[in-house]
Order: structure tokens, then C-alpha cells, then sequence
């Protein structure tokens, strides 16, 4: 017998089951997947998107919010002035067509590399309960934009802004089959509190998360 | 990892008086208790989540071996390649192989206590594999060759001038003494192993039944790059972390960075689930998951069970007076305070770590503050008594638990004796009524007077009063 059946065998013969898993079971198990119910949470008597600007702020990311989409290279321009940071930064294919030249940054749209300072991507969606951006991995949505770079400016859709991760996991049963190889739900920027207990903002991932709200969708 | 936990005693006597440590362990009470009991007044209906909590984890455990072939069909279907261990030498063997498959050099570890239960780092070592630890406590471990003192916090025990200090000799940089600084270099460092690495190695706070993902909470992102970067991913952990759903995961994140740090959230919750696809920039094209049993079976279907339900969060040891006055390293193995108390005995044989069990004052904090409910000191009355039933503890210990159940079945002879021993003792406690130190109980008195009685018991005086 190898480690696998041993280790099943264990389980069953201490729970004083029969030797085989019997189908019974294992429908029931996948019955409950499949229905997965919802469980107790706490009550949320908060505006959505108050609430995510509230608990992201908490968490040391920083927030601004525009009108519409065009207006959000403009109002990162003036976020990269006010931080004295780099006005180059990498993007997500999906904010191509804005016009960065105008607002006097350079963009380059590609999976970031080491040496990436600024980073701009979206996000699937955020979750207003605790000021949460949930990325998801794909060709489109390079997981490193998010990552490597110092900064990390997202770019949200005020409409996509949901109550709790319930919503958000709802989301992603209804838009896409299946999970993507990564999801990345980012609260803020990295940061340890291993030395002394004290609190220190850039670890390994970025120093810096600026959100831009856009009101009127993407 | 080495056991040594029957030296429990004498570690512990000497962290007791290491002033440093003490410093340190009376802030992270500070930190972390306060932000538990912030987040948890934040919840409305923090008791009905609590209690749904531990029905997840009681579901799985209750059909284990389903709910693991359940993972493993979804995990496979995605693409990744799940692996069985039942002994830490297993893991090993299986990691070391995966290296060698994939022609690995270097690996990143993200924290794991896991991989800390395996000794992991030693064997990939042996087998020539150059491996990072990047969590910056476990980095700065891995620095000074020491095991973690808590299973949040792991270098807890250190201070920044011990770090300062470390820094300076391994990395040849002049010594820095600001913590960002401190940071910084660390981040450095280590900048260019995640970028080279071939592997990624790290433990998963669950295994996700639904999807066949692994998920990993992280603060630093470290835990990010280890399933990003490298082109093989191995995830490592035991086979209890199974939750059913992608619901679940949301009650049970309401509760895992809240009682393990005080935050709301942490700053990375990372689920992966399969390999790169076929147009993607980033993440791992070979993806493996090692399911580990290490003595979790021996739990199963006994009256220890419910310590299987435990999401590692710290809280218990957090709340603990016992860890919060010796500390993580007095406890000699993995995990400390009252979730070690019962792991290690547990898993590593109950003949190595007798005194364990016996290091609580029953006060109960860690059963209430547990967000799973883990009847802490209950499980460790019952390690007591398996220690007393199979005579692992000395002759003279056990013959005084058997001549005070004697009297005690005896109604008139215990109350003679009770009687005898109030005055002697009421004798003993001269005029100003204390008693400085008793003979065979020197341990008690020896940091602090005994009140004495009055002389008569209980039953005499209800005798006299009636
Ligand atoms: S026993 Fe409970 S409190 Fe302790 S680490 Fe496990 S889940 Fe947390």
C-alpha cells in the first residue's frame, strides 16, 4: 500500500467507517460543495463605497476618486507629483488607449519586470468590508504589475465595489468557470511587524497602494 | 525539527529571567491581545461566526478521507500533481525529488510550520539545493540558526540591536539600527533570490475542497512572490486544512488575521489553484501539493480530534500566562503555548514532552479566546491522564495521586486527616498567620507565603454552626 491509501485507510478505520469510502458519502460531501450555503457574517449597515474608502485608508492605502476613466491618467499624474515618485510606470493591457502622454507619464504596457518602479493595473473587483482590492491572474492581468513595483496605483470601478468576499467568490462563479490559476486579494501595502513588533510598511511587495475610484465605471 | 521538549523546566527557568525576552513577550501581549479583542467587538455576531467556524472545521474532520480525495480530484483536474506523506522523511524525499525532476537549484520558502516540523531546510540542504527562507523573521532565523519562538511572530524573542548585529556580520554591510532600514536591507537581499529561484515553497493556511486551490496568508508579499515567480510552485500542509468551500474561506479570513495579529484583514490572501495557462506572463508551470499526515491520523476518531480543528492563528498562546512568562523556545518543538501543549505531545509521543500538559494553570483563557473552540485545557486534562493510565510519571507522583484517591473514598478517615492538616498547618503559620515554606511543596513557597488556615475545616465549623 502506498502513503495515499494509508493514510485514507487511517482516517477511516479510526473513525470506524468500512473500508471504503461507500457513495453515500461522497455525495453528500459533494451535495454541500455544490450547494455551498451561505454562513453567518456580520451586519453590514454601511454605504459600500463609503466603506471601502474608510477601511483602505485604515489599512495605509491611499484614495482618490474621478468621474469618469479618462480623467484617471491626470489624477495619477498628480498623485506621482505630490510622492516626488517616477512618472514611469507599467500597465495592464486594459489601460492602453488612455492618454498618458498628456498627462505626462510614460507607460509601457507588459508584464513588470525588477526594476519597475510604478505599476497600474485594475482589479476584478473590491470589497468594501475591509478595503480589499481581489486580482485575478491572467494573459490580460499580469500578477506582477501588482507586485514588483514600488507603487502600486488600481484603478476600480466604483460599481464594482461589493459588500464582502462572499460577493466577491459570487462574482467569480457567475463570470467565469473557474477559479484563475491566482487570486490575489490585496489589503494595502506590504508590510511586517517581525523586528520589535514594529510596524514597517514595504517588505517585499509594495511600499506604496494608491486607489482611483472611477464613479462612472470603467 | 529536533525535539526538546523535556527540558521544558530548565529552558524555562532560564527565559524567566532573560530580560529581553520579557520585555518583548509584554508587548506582543499588548499588541496582539488588544487588536483581538478590538476586532472582535467590530463584529456584531462574533459568537454565531465563531461558532460557524468550528462547524466547518468539524465537517471536514468528520469526513476527512472524502473531503481530501475531493481536493485531490479538483487539484488534479487543474492541473497540479498531489502528493502524500506520512512522515516528515516522506516530505523530504518528495521535495528533494521534485528538485531534481526539475533540475531546482535554488529554492524560496515563504513561512510555513510545516516545513518546520519536517526540517525541511536541512534536507534540501544535504541534497545540495541552495534554500531562502524570505519571511524577514524566518529569514533572520534562518541568519542565526535558531527555530521560531511563535508560530505568528516567529523571532519574536529577538532584538532589533541582536538583528542590527546579525545583519552586519552575515550580509558584510555597515550596521544599521533603524527598523525601516533594517527592512530595507532584508527586502534587498532577497530581491534577487525570488527572481532567480526555480522553486517556491510554501505551507497553505487551507486547501480549498471546491477548487483544489491552496491558500497562503501573508503580510510582507514574500508569500506572493514564492507563487508567482519560481517555475515550480510546492505547496506544503497537513492534511486537517481542507475547507469545503470558497465560503468558508470568507468566515474563516473573518477570523484567522484577527485573532492571529489584531488586524481586520491581512495584507495578502493568495489562492492558487492549477499552472500558468498557455498565454499567461506569470506563475509556476509545474505546481505540487504535499498533503502531510506527521501523527495527524493518530488524532482522528479520538477524544484529541478537536485539536485538528486548529487554524494556527496564536491566539491561544497569546492569552496564555504560561508562554506570555517563558516564552516559544521553553517549549522545545514547533509550536508552543496550549495548541503546542497538545500538538507536541501528539504528534511527537506523549514519553518526550510529560511536562507540557502540565504547563497550564487551567485558567481557561486560551478555550475562550480559541476562534474555533478548541477545549484547550480539557485536551490537556486528558494528555494528564493518558500520561498517569500508561505510568509515565515517576513512581512518587503517582503514589500520592493513589493514597489521596484512597482517602478520598474514604469519607471519615479524609475527614480525620483534613482536620490533622488544618491545625498543622494553622501551627505552622505563627503569628503573623503565613507560612514561608512547606516541606515536599518548597516549589510553591519559594517566591511567596501561604496564607494559613484557621485551624478547623469546613465540615467542623458547618458541624459547630448548625
Ligand atoms: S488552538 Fe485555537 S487559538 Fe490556538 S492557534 Fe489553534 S486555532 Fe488559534
Amino acid at each position: 500500500m502506498n502513503a495515499r491509501e494509508n493514510i485514507l485507510a487511517r482516517i477511516r478505520a479510526r473513525q470506524a467507517k468500512s473500508a471504503l469510502t461507500d457513495a453515500g458519502e461522497r455525495e453528500a460531501v459533494r451535495a454541500h460543495i455544490a450547494a455551498h450555503p451561505q454562513n453567518p457574517r456580520p451586519a453590514a449597515t454601511w454605504d459600500p463605497v463609503v466603506r471601502f474608502r474608510e477601511e483602505a485608508l485604515k489599512l495605509a492605502s491611499t484614495v482618490d476618486e474621478v468621474e469618469a476613466l479618462d480623467a484617471a491618467p491626470a489624477a495619477i499624474s498628480r498623485y506621482l507629483d505630490a510622492q516626488r515618485l517616477s512618472r514611469e510606470a507599467v500597465c495592464w493591457e486594459a489601460f492602453a488607449t488612455l492618454d498618458w502622454r498628456a498627462a505626462g507619464i510614460v507607460i509601457a504596457v507588459r508584464a513588470a519586470h525588477e526594476s519597475d518602479l510604478v505599476g497600474v493595473t485594475g482589479t476584478f473587483c473590491a470589497i468594501a468590508e475591509t478595503g480589499t482590492l481581489m486580482m485575478l491572474s491572467g494573459p490580460q492581468t499580469p500578477s506582477a504589475v501588482s507586485l514588483l513595483p514600488e507603487t502600486h496605483i488600481a484603478i476600480i470601478d466604483a460599481s464594482r465595489i461589493v459588500r464582502g468576499m462572499e460577493e466577491a467568490w459570487e462574482l467569480v462563479r457567475s463570470e467565469r468557470r473557474v477559479l484563475p490559476r491566482a487570486v490575489n486579494f490585496i489589503s494595502g501595502p506590504s508590510r511586517t511587524a517581525d523586528i520589535e513588533q514594529t510596524v514597517t510598511l514595504g517588505a517585499h511587495g509594495p511600499y506604496r497602494v494608491h486607489i482611483v475610484i472611477v464613479k462612472n465605471g470603467l | 525539527m529536533q525535539v526538546a521538549s523535556m527540558h521544558f523546566k530548565s529552558r524555562a527557568r532560564e527565559k524567566l529571567v532573560n530580560r529581553n525576552l520579557q520585555n518583548a513577550l509584554n508587548k506582543l501581549q499588548g499588541n496582539f491581545v488588544r487588536g483581538r479583542a478590538q476586532r472582535v467587538a467590530e463584529m456584531d455576531n462574533f459568537e454565531a461566526i465563531r461558532d460557524a467556524a468550528s462547524a466547518i472545521r468539524d465537517r471536514v474532520l468528520d469526513r476527512l478521507d472524502v473531503y481530501l480525495e475531493e481536493f485531490e480530484r479538483n487539484a488534479t483536474a487543474r492541473g497540479a500533481e498531489v502528493h502524500w506523506a506520512e512522515t516528515h522523511e516522506d516530505v523530504n524525499r518528495i521535495v528533494c525529488e521534485l528538485a531534481r525532476r526539475h533540475g531546482v537549484r535554488k529554492a524560496v520558502k515563504s513561512k510555513s510550520m510545516v516545513t518546520e516540523e519536517c526540517a525541511l531546510n536541512d534536507a534540501l540542504e544535504a541534497a545540495g539545493i541552495e534554500v531562502l527562507e524570505t519571511d524577514l523573521g524566518e529569514y533572520i532565523l534562518q541568519l542565526a540558526k535558531e527555530p521560531p519562538s511563535h508560530i505568528v511572530a516567529p523571532v519574536v524573542h529577538k532584538t532589533r540591536d541582536e538583528v542590527s548585529d546579525l545583519f552586519e556580520e552575515k550580509h558584510g554591510t555597515p550596521r544599521k539600527t533603524d527598523i525601516a532600514e533594517l527592512t530595507r536591507e532584508a527586502r534587498e537581499r532577497l530581491r534577487g533570490h525570488f527572481i532567480s529561484a526555480d522553486m517556491g515553497i510554501s505551507g497553505a493556511n487551507f486547501a480549498i475542497a471546491e477548487t483544489g486551490s491552496t491558500l497562503i496568508v501573508t503580510n510582507e508579499g514574500n508569500g506572493r512572490m514564492v507563487t508567482t515567480l519560481p517555475r515550480v510552485h510546492v505547496a506544503i500542509t497537513g492534511i486537517e486544512k481542507i475547507l469545503p468551500t470558497l465560503e468558508d474561506v470568507a468566515t474563516l479570513m473573518r477570523l484567522l488575521p484577527s485573532h492571529g495579529t489584531g488586524q481586520s484583514i491581512s495584507n495578502y490572501i493568495s489562492v492558487t489553484t492549477g499552472v500558468k495557462g498557455e498565454r499567461e506572463h506569470d506563475g509556476p508551470e509545474h505546481f505540487h501539493v504535499i498533503l502531510f499526515d506527521g501523527g495527524r491520523t493518530s488524532l482522528v476518531g479520538t477524544e484529541l480530534q478537536p485539536m485538528l480543528r486548529c487554524i494556527r492563528c496564536g491566539a491561544c498562546m497569546n492569552h496564555c500566562p504560561v508562554y506570555q512568562s517563558v516564552g516559544g523556545h521553553a517549549y522545545g518543538w514547533v509550536y508552543p503555548g496550549p495548541m503546542g501543549s497538545v500538538l507536541t505531545p501528539a504528534y511527537v509521543g506523549l514519553e518526550k514532552a510529560l511536562d507540557l500538559p502540565n504547563a497550564a494553570t487551567m485558567c481557561n483563557q486560551c478555550g475562550v479566546v480559541c476562534p474555533v473552540k478548541i477545549p484547550l485545557p480539557d485536551l490537556m486534562r486528558k494528555l494528564r491522564e493518558q500520561q498517569f493510565a500508561r505510568k509515565l510519571k515517576p513512581w512518587t507522583e503517582r503514589a500520592a495521586f493513589g493514597a489521596w484517591c484512597w482517602t478520598a473514598q474514604r469519607p471519615a478517615i479524609y475527614a480525620a486527616a483534613a482536620a490533622i492538616g488544618a491545625r498543622l498547618l494553622a501551627l505552622m503559620g505563627g503569628r503573623d498567620r503565613l507560612i514561608h515554606s512547606i516541606p515536599l511543596a518548597g516549589g510553591w513557597t519559594a517566591s511567596r507565603d501561604m496564607p494559613a488556615p484557621q485551624g478547623v475545616t469546613f465540615r467542623e465549623l458547618y458541624r459547630r454552626q448548625r
